[in-house]
């Protein structure tokens, strides 16, 4: 049940996902050297337009990606099929769509 | 059950579509035996019931694979030398398709998928047009050549889980047939073809597992044509044209 749409959609959003990851990966672990401190973190992310936008972008890859992911496995292995898989789709993409930007306002609002 | 050393121990799986049971019988070993001799012995002398399938022999045809010892294969075309476990043999009907009688399966869904899939050659020329010449060189040409030599065994069917888990999906003969098609010049099909093989149950939904590549008794590499119809799609889809 994955057209060339869906899937183009899913490899658009790990083409943006990938370079993200690592500019997330890279800078935590630079922030990190000298002890984890939870208010230092939120001063630089809070405010901030270009974080917010980064794991904004992120975080919308993310529902993407793992929405037509999950409908995949969703489809082979529960047999769901139509117009449930496509609203299980939709669901599981804006669930993911809204955890993810109420983590985004949290560290840059 | 089989007692002597120079005999085989052979199950063959009897039954139709509302089910059955593995039957052993004793089948005297020969030099040089194929799974379907072992098969066309126990019908002939053991079995006369036994329904299967066959025509050529000689690896052409595609009628006679089967699962020996849970995996496909062509069975004219397999020594039993080769996939013995002891001296046992387990043969059963193909998988992922529903079974008539026995070890013959319903081959219905595996070619209406070839139709679906637009696995057939679209004409852009007449009788009385001068044939194309295609080089044997050209890159398309080679891309065609090296996908093109499917006897439709549907090994590659059996093989494949997706198939199992998706009983929609087109599957790898039918999309490696169309591979070809898009690589050949004079076809005239190719929108469609495109469209079909790029929908919901088409070449998108292949997990690249590879047991098509792996079983099929041809060696082709039915992933590679999979590959191919991914990027043939997704270029016409940015495209516009599908």
């Amino acid at each position: 049940m994955i057209g060339v749409r869906l899937y183009l959609a899913q490899r658009l959003s790990a083409m943006i996902m990938a370079p993200l990851i690592l500019v997330h990966l890279v800078v935590m672990i630079y922030a990190i050297q000298d002890g984890i401190d939870a208010q230092e973190i939120l001063s630089r992310t809070r405010g901030s337009v270009w974080w917010a936008a980064m794991y904004g972008l992120l975080a919308a890859a993310v529902s993407v990606h793992a929405a037509i992911g999950l409908r995949s496995i969703v489809h082979e292995y529960l047999k769901i099929t139509a117009l449930p898989l496509n609203i299980l789709t939709w669901a599981i993409g804006l669930f993911l769509m809204g955890m993810g930007a109420n983590a985004v306002v949290a560290v840059t609002l | 059950m089989p007692k002597n050393e120079d005999c085989l121990d052979v199950s063959i799986w009897r039954g139709d579509s509302s089910g059955g049971k593995l039957n052993r019988y004793e089948v005297p070993r020969e030099e040089s035996q194929t799974i379907l001799d072992v098969v066309y012995y126990v019908q002939r002398h053991l079995d006369p019931q036994l329904s299967y399938r066959y025509a050529c022999r000689v690896g052409m045809c595609g009628s006679c694979a089967m699962m020996v010892n849970g995996k496909p294969r062509w069975t004219c075309r397999t020594h039993v030398n080769s996939v013995l476990n002891g001296n046992k043999v387990t043969i059963e009907p193909l998988r992922n398709l529903p079974v008539i009688k026995d070890l013959a399966c319903d081959m219905t869904d595996f070619f209406d998928k070839w139709c679906k899939a637009k696995g057939f050659f679209e004409p852009t020329k007449t009788r009385e047009d001068e044939i194309e010449p295609i080089s044997p060189e050209s890159p398309k040409r080679k891309i065609a050549a090296a996908a093109i030599e499917c006897i439709n065994c549907a090994v590659c069917y059996a093989a494949c889980d997706v198939v199992e888990r998706n009983p929609a999906y087109l599957g790898p003969a039918a999309l490696n047939r169309a591979w070809t098609l898009v690589n050949d010049e004079r076809d005239g099909g190719q929108t469609a073809r495109l469209r079909a093989v790029g929908g919901d149950a088409g070449c998108h939904n292949c997990h690249s597992q590879q047991g098509c590549m792996t079983y099929c008794p041809n060696d082709l590499n039915p992933t590679l044509s999979i590959a191919g119809l991914k990027r043939a799609t997704v270029v016409a889809a940015l495209k516009g044209e599908i």
